[in-house]
């Protein structure tokens, strides 16, 4: 199955180790419910075995009385509700948490397609169905699909996200432990489902550097975006000394902007993506909506190029916020 | 134990009340038939605002609007033919007021077939050669083409029944009781209502903007 | 003795009066049975034609489990795979759990339980049955042609742009079957609103009818959405037009809220009715009265108007707004409360009754059990944190298969032992029943339970071949499939058995209250000789100076 090698094994039958700063929490919160929701089960069971054997057909049992049924009814009403109400809030703080990567996030383009994972560094070094990591320093994936849906599933972390076509999703980790993990695709995406597989391989951050340099020369992410920037003309209306009116670029990830028709939105990788793509859904207020799209002439790995470069012209503290 | 004995099926005149809570049940998975497109139709102006508006601009505005006079039209008429079969002497004007209105809807399928003649004409069809590159304009079109078709099929269902009772009043059969008759055109003033929300969805919002 | 064979000696110059023919004798030709209007007989036909589409849909899960016993994929190739998956799915939904129970046991029991002499729209009935049919046969058709291969929940864009299978086809089938559930439902409603006995208030219904009336509710409110969607997918992928395109500005993420908007509330058109059933079940054999009736009503409502409310909870990681998915899994949390409060007065039920364990009793508790745990389960896939991690995993497929096998099924089988002497007029081998029960009951967790576990090391769903960590608990879950096979294959031989004339059975021989119980087995067409009386309690089993019904001894006489 795409030549993945043995995956180190942690656990017995059913547990598999945390590899990521949220796996104890998730562990943790788990571990919980598993405690409540046995005793409640192990609870209906017992008293319906106990019920069925202390009252079974002739065991002779008194007079039913007359049952004063209310109060227990709202006590196994209420409870149950309370009790629920926490358990909401407490994995709804997990799960905000992952929605806010932190800035120093290394950042990670990734496109699924049936049936692989193309991933890219920032410094340009593209990976297939494997992703290097450093250890202990958090990484955050941007992604999208060049066809169906598929999720980018790594169990050892306990992270999961749908990979969708025609957007960006995103998705951070910190791995917390050397190794090699699963990588899984999750959403069925065709014949060839169960053959996406992948794996994380964790490094100690050295050796990251290390192997990150290594590899063929290739410019980085940004740079190469950079020359797809010439290449396409975009330079030729978004750098300053052009004829064309047209909205500057530099640090707009995370910039707030004015649209035509009066919205106020923060560009983020999904607005520069459509603005790429269809250039006429977001027009700036002020200009014309005279650029042209370029659907069909850059794949999705240019965009994802593009995008890294303008990230390098700067961007404002919003800007590193993980797309939805 | 208290003992009521129950009697024997629903009288006969319960049948109208019978039929028409049924007739209503109907109606409401009508409406949420057309919701998820009237949904769809709300996520795609909430993402395209400006294709959505583009797109608008070419209904047919005026045909859109003498169709919309058609049908109300019609629903005042069959509301009439309701009126009048509660009076069996005046069953001819029960079986005229029946033919109208089935008339009137054939007059709207005929204006609705002009108007998809002429869409067809300027490319407008969600095809490859769709004539407009806004984005979001094909999406609406998809849209429009796919509520006014399945309106206009509900509709063309509406006639025959119409017909069917127009025909059979005429010739003076027992079957269209007044409660029939009724629940009969409760279904054609839904069908009203139906274009009545589509009417401003696909040919006002935002058309001078 | 049994009812039939009342034999009035008379002398030869008064003849006899006739009893009116039972509905099963009311006419002998197919062509009587396949014009019929009368409930019964559609409850019949819909029972033969769910029997057949669940054996099909548990071939294609035996398949399944047989490729799942190993690692590798080398039983069947990956396509077929994926459209057995799919067939599975499809048919396990569709065609089998949503109608079950109240195709068959609704349409049967509900104008018995109410007093009427059928239900409000009869024809609609026959039509309902012949629209389940002809969506059946073009979903078969679809199977014959090469099948389908998007899962049941054909995702776009894969079922709209990427599936070279008979997906058009398929769905064209399940919008018709769409349209049988709806005057399914719409009959039901109207039916339990005007056709009730004088006297038979809404607080005096058996909680069987107050299932079925919500079911009915979800049915004609949800089903339209699934047809509009069907209709959308065939469009888009007969015509090239994109409403789910993002190449066309269409949005995927539309066409998952749309479809779950009806597949939630489904789950629970699948459970009300079950719950229903171990309502009427559990009283009898405890004999005592339901623990709590209001609550167990307004439970019911609670559960069919929340879950309108919690389908977002599919989509916790799929792209959409994580405020949209604060107020799914709270949602969800909060549809989990009334069918805590049913579980618990299930049990409740059982405290100083007087306990029988006979076949129906043990589907019936099988189900509080299981459902507990599959409810439970649910639990931690509405926890946001947890679900990132468990979602298409088979820690779901683990969960919903508990709750609508453990569950659905098992209430299914439940109402098979308990009115099958009412529909039949004869009585099952009690033995056999129970056993089947237990091997159903062990088999099913043994399948099943193992599959929490593998979803939580994180073995995705729908996958046909997987790492080989995955494999004893693979191997465990497919021999428990033997097992349960086993189990779900023996009612089938002892049923058929049970039809011969010598296991003639009473009108009541489990002693039940409700007003089906008062008609003869099996009940004549018009369904009552005599109109039945209403009780003061709808459930008054209560006191022990009752005298329990003997069971007949006709039926003792047929027990192995």
């Amino acid at each position: 199955m795409n030549g993945v090698a043995d995956i180190a094994r942690d656990g017995g039958v059913a547990w598999l180790g945390g590899a990521s700063s949220v796996a104890p929490r998730w562990d943790l919160l788990f571990g919980a419910m598993v405690l409540l929701c046995g005793t409640v089960a192990l609870g209906v069971c017992i008293a319906i075995l106990a019920f069925s054997i202390r009252y079974r057909a002739g065991a002779g049992r008194g007079e039913p009385g007359p049952q004063r049924t209310r109060a227990i009814e709202i006590a196994w009403t209420a409870t149950p509700l309370a009790i629920f109400i926490v358990l909401f809030v407490w994995a709804a703080h997990d799960f905000v948490e992952l929605y806010r990567p932190p800035a120093d996030a290394l950042p990670v383009a990734v496109v699924a397609k049936q049936w692989m994972w193309k991933l890219q560094h920032r410094n340009g070094r593209r990976e297939i169905n494997e992703l290097h990591v450093p250890l202990g320093q958090p990484v955050r994936l941007l992604m999208t699909s060049q066809d169906a849906i598929h999720s980018f599933f790594v169990p050892a972390f306990r992270l999961k996200q749908d990979v969708v076509p025609g957007r960006y999703t995103g998705l951070w980790f910190t791995a917390t432990k050397l190794g090699e993990f699963r990588l899984f695709c999750a959403e069925y995406c065709g014949t060839d489902h169960s053959q996406m597989l992948g794996r994380i391989v964790v490094m100690p951050p050295a050796e990251y550097t290390r192997w990150l340099g290594s590899g063929n020369e290739q410019p980085s992410l940004a740079q190469y975006g950079f020359a797809l920037f010439r290449s396409l003309g975009c330079s030729g209306c978004h750098e300053p000394a052009s004829t064309v009116h047209a909205p500057s670029l530099d640090g707009i990830l995370g910039r707030t902007v004015h649209l035509q028709d009066g919205r106020t939105i923060v560009a983020d990788e999904n607005y520069v993506r459509d603005s790429i793509l269809v250039p006429r859904k977001d027009v700036v207020a002020g200009f014309a909506p005279v650029m042209p799209s370029f659907a069909g002439q850059v794949s999705e790995e240019d965009i994802e190029a593009l995008i890294a470069y303008l990230r390098s012209t700067g961007a404002t503290a919003a800007g590193a916020g993980a797309p939805r | 134990m208290s003992a009521i004995a129950a009697p024997a099926l629903a009288a006969a005149d319960d049948a109208p009340r019978t039929a028409q809570l049924g007739m209503w049940i109907f109606l409401g998975t009508e409406v949420l038939f057309f919701g998820g497109l009237f949904v769809a139709y709300a996520v795609g102006r909430a993402h395209w605002p400006h294709g959505f508006a583009v797109a608008s601009r070419h209904t047919d505005v005026v045909l859109g609007t003498v169709n919309t006079a058609v049908l109300l039209t019609s629903s005042a008429i069959v509301a009439f033919a309701v009126a009048c079969a509660d009076h069996p002497a005046q069953r001819r004007w029960t079986a005229l007021a029946l033919w109208a209105t089935a008339a009137l809807g054939v007059v709207f399928l005929a204006i609705k077939g002009v108007e998809y003649a002429h869409e067809w004409s300027e490319h407008l069809f969600p095809l490859a050669d769709f004539a407009l590159t806004e984005p979001g304009a094909e999406l609406f079109w998809v849209l429009y083409f796919v509520m006014t078709i399945l309106h206009s099929v509900h509709l063309l269902i509406g006639i025959v029944g119409v017909a069917a009772f127009a025909r059979a009043t005429g010739a003076g059969k027992s079957w269209p009781t007044p409660g029939r008759v009724d629940t009969m055109a409760l279904y054609w003033h839904f069908v009203d209502i139906v274009w009545i929300v589509l009417y401003p969805l696909l040919y006002l919002v935002e058309r001078h903007a | 003795m049994s009812s039939v064979s009342d034999v009035i000696v008379r002398p030869p110059s008064a003849p006899a009066p006739a009893p009116s023919p039972s509905y099963l004798e009311d006419g002998h030709t197919l062509r009587s049975w396949l014009t019929t209007h009368d409930h019964k007989r559609i409850a019949i036909l819909y029972a033969i034609s769910i029997t057949v589409f669940f054996f099909i849909g548990g071939l294609a899960a035996t398949v399944i489990r047989l490729e799942l016993a190993t690692p590798a994929g080398d039983l069947v190739s990956h396509d077929t795979y994926n459209k057995l998956f799919t067939a599975h799915g499809v048919i396990m939904v569709w065609l089998f759990l949503i109608p079950s129970i109240p195709s068959v046991f609704g349409n049967f029991l509900i104008p018995l339980m109410i007093g009427a002499k059928d239900l409000a729209f009869p024809r609609l009935n026959l039509l309902s049955w012949y629209l389940y049919v002809a969506g059946g046969a073009i979903v078969l058709a679809a199977l014959a042609l090469g099948g389908v291969d998007t899962g049941w929940t054909f995702y776009a864009p894969y079922a709209t742009m990427f599936s070279n299978s008979w997906v058009a086809l398929t769905l064209v089938g399940v919008f018709v079957v769409g349209f049988s559930s709806i005057l399914t439902g719409l009959n039901f409603i109207v039916t339990v609103h005007t056709l009730r006995a004088p006297g038979l208030g809404w607080f005096k219904l058996p909680l069987f009818v107050w299932a079925h009336y919500a079911t009915a509710i979800i049915l004609v409110l949800a089903t339209p959405v699934l047809a509009i969607t069907t209709l959308l997918v065939v469009a888009e992928r007969l015509l090239q037009i994109g409403v789910f395109d993002p190449a066309h500005g269409g949005d995927p993420l539309l066409f998952q809220h749309l479809f779950w908007f009806y597949s939630h509330p489904a789950v629970y058109i699948m459970v009300l009715p079950a719950m229903g059933v171990v309502s009427e079940i559990v009283p009898c054999f405890a004999r005592k009265r339901i623990f709590g009736y209001r609550f167990m009503a307004y439970a019911i409502l609670g559960i069919a108007s929340i879950g309108f409310l919690v389908w977002g909870h599919h989509m916790f990681v799929s792209g959409q707004s994580l405020a949209a998915s604060l107020v799914f899994s709270l949602l969800s949390f909060l549809v989990a409360v009334p069918s805590a409060i049913k579980v618990f007065n299930w049990t409740a039920t059982l405290y100083k009754g007087s306990i029988r364990f006979d076949a129906p009793m043990l589907y019936a508790l099988g189900f509080v059990g299981l459902f507990t745990i599959g409810g439970l389960t649910g639990l931690f896939v509405a926890s946001l944190a947890l679900d990132v991690h468990l979602t298409d995993t088979y820690f779901v497929v683990a969960h919903f298969h508990y709750i609508m096998v453990g569950g659905s099924v098992m209430a299914y089988f439940g109402a098979l032992h308990f009115w099958w002497p009412k529909a039949t007029g004869r009585m099952y081998p009690e033995l056999w029943g129970r056993i089947a029960a237990v091997l159903i009951f062990v088999g099913f967790n043994l399948t099943f339970f193992p599959q929490f576990l593998l979803g939580l090391r994180g073995m995705p769903r729908r996958y046909h071949a997987y790492p080989p960590e995955f494999h004893q608990l693979h191997m465990a879950s497919s021999m428990g499939a033997v097992v349960l096979a086993l189990g779900y294959l023996l009612p089938l031989v002892y049923f058929a058995y049970s039809l011969r004339a010598t296991c003639r059975t009473s009108a009541n021989p489990f002693g039940a209250l409700g007003l089906e119980w008062q008609t003869r087995s099996p009940p004549p067409t018009h369904n009552f000789d005599r109109p039945p009386t209403v009780p003061e309690h709808v459930y008054d089993y209560a006191t022990p100076t009752k005298a329990e019904p003997a069971r007949t001894p006709a039926a003792q006489a047929t027990s192995p």
